[in-house]
């Protein structure tokens, strides 16, 4: 890979910014822990998103693209199986329709924000 | 190219690893090629000759990290500027001041060797003084 | 309390935030689901996880602001900072971590621009996490094919005798712009410099103005 496919002039840059969502600075936390601990480098991190190709980032959000990441680099380094997930990511569904209730400990969070 | 930075010392040294073979100042040619795997050498600058910026210090291979295998032996990284104007043609309007750093790992780099522009004369005048 | 997508309020009388109360997408159940597990794998504790984020929260182009309002006030300070920008950092007391910083100074004949063409690379440790458009492609790709029309779209004009040096972060280090002082600042106590230090100054596409 070695970076951008297509270096071509494009379009202005839209400066719009937004604050992170709660989900979105979980799933930073979760790199930044993770690799700390050992479970992969930034450069595995990296790798899994080259390996998305380069329409991930037309259909994902730059979070997204990271959880896919880093969901990868953990079942790679053994952390859980895929199966572990799969059940784990069943559960979470069947909890509700909202990040709200599908998150356990985000009620607390909300009342102490 | 301009000057490079003053003489610095590589904070990120590891006195065990290979000494760098490239040094600040000396120009060095990217190589070319396009491998699969994680490859952190920007492919814009593969097959480009640059100037040594300077030597960052010992990191282990990207190319091996990605995948889980970190044990091998550390490179020497390298900060090398390039002409922007040799990357993207003069069509493109750099002034010969305006240069891109960018960090090369030592497995990255080959010297460069200057023929003066003409292969064939360098190599005519080799064979004539090798006789 | 049924959710038609309007003033939601929680138990606790709190607005939700946004992303709690929008449907819930696939990547958020793989979020929750992958903390879960670490957490129940003994891997990381919720209380980690929180206190994370609380310290990236912490983190904002504040930090970065003292360190340049340094630099600028005090030459000795300068020069340690443009050898080893970690070091100098840590000197300040600001927590860097695996931060490897290389500080580039902005003169009058020079102006630094730094981007990450492969990913979001970024000296988050003094400047907080990177906005949008620093991850996106237009300015990854446009930052090292067209920098001087990059800037100038920020409202950076460069003279063209000004050399332009753009950094890429492509391997272990991350890049700190320090930019130019700007005239009219002279005996300014290094809080007021501080102010006038935007986070878009720190990657070069935007100069202080006073």
């Amino acid at each position: 890979m070695g970076g951008l496919i297509d270096v071509m002039p494009g379009p202005p840059v839209d400066r719009d910014e937004h604050d992170y969502a709660l989900w979105e600075k979980r799933v930073d936390a979760l790199m930044v822990l993770a690799s700390a601990k050992g479970y992969f480098t930034v450069d595995g991190l990296r790798r899994a998103l080259e390996d998305m190709g380069e329409e991930s980032f037309e259909t994902m959000t730059y979070y997204e693209r990271w959880i896919a990441s880093v969901t990868q680099n953990l079942i790679e380094s053994g952390a859980f199986t895929i199966e572990e997930l799969r059940a784990q990511m069943e559960q979470v569904q069947a909890r509700g329709d909202t990040y709200g209730e599908a998150s356990l400990d985000s009620g607390k969070e909300q009342a102490d924000a | 190219m301009p000057e490079p930075a003053p003489n610095f010392l590589p904070p990120y040294w590891d006195a065990d690893a290979a000494k760098p073979a490239f040094s600040m100042g000396k120009k060095v040619r990217v190589k070319s090629g396009a491998p699969p795997g994680h490859v952190r050498t920007p492919w814009y600058v593969r097959g480009r000759t640059g100037v040594v910026e300077r030597v960052c210090g010992h990191f282990h291979d990207p190319q091996e990290l990605a995948y889980g295998r970190g044990d091998g032996p550390k490179l020497p990284l390298y900060r090398v500027r390039f002409a922007l104007a040799d990357i993207w043609g003069a069509e493109a309007g750099f002034a010969e001041t305006d240069t891109i750093d960018i960090e090369i790992y030592e497995s990255w780099l080959e010297p460069f060797w200057d023929y003066g522009g003409d292969f064939d004369a360098q190599a005519a005048r080799l064979e004539k003084e090798l006789g | 309390m049924p959710h038609d997508g309007h003033d939601h309020v929680s138990p606790s009388g709190h607005p939700y935030r946004p992303d709690q109360d929008a449907p819930l997408t696939h990547w958020q159940v793989m979020e929750i689901a992958v903390r879960e597990l670490l957490v129940e794998k003994g891997i990381a504790t919720a209380e980690e996880i929180q206190a994370q984020i609380d310290s990236m929260d912490r983190r904002s182009p504040a930090l970065g602001a003292k360190v340049v309002a340094r630099a600028w006030s005090d030459e000795d300070f300068k020069a340690r900072l443009l050898a080893d920008g970690s070091a100098a950092c840590r000197e300040m007391g600001i927590e860097v971590d695996a931060l490897k910083l290389i500080v580039v100074e902005n003169t009058e004949d020079v102006h630094n621009l730094v981007v990450c063409t492969l990913c979001s690379c970024y000296p988050r440790n003094v400047l907080g996490l990177p906005p949008d458009w620093y991850k996106q492609r237009a300015y990854r790709t446009r930052a090292v094919r067209e920098p001087r029309t990059v800037l100038k779209e920020f409202g950076v004009e460069l003279p063209g005798t000004t050399a332009l040096r753009v950094h890429d972060s492509t391997a272990d280090m991350r890049y700190l712009v320090l930019p130019k002082r700007p005239d009219g600042a002279e005996g300014w106590s290094e809080e007021q410099l501080a102010e006038i230090v935007s986070r878009d100054s720190m990657i070069g596409v935007a100069v202080p103005q006073i």
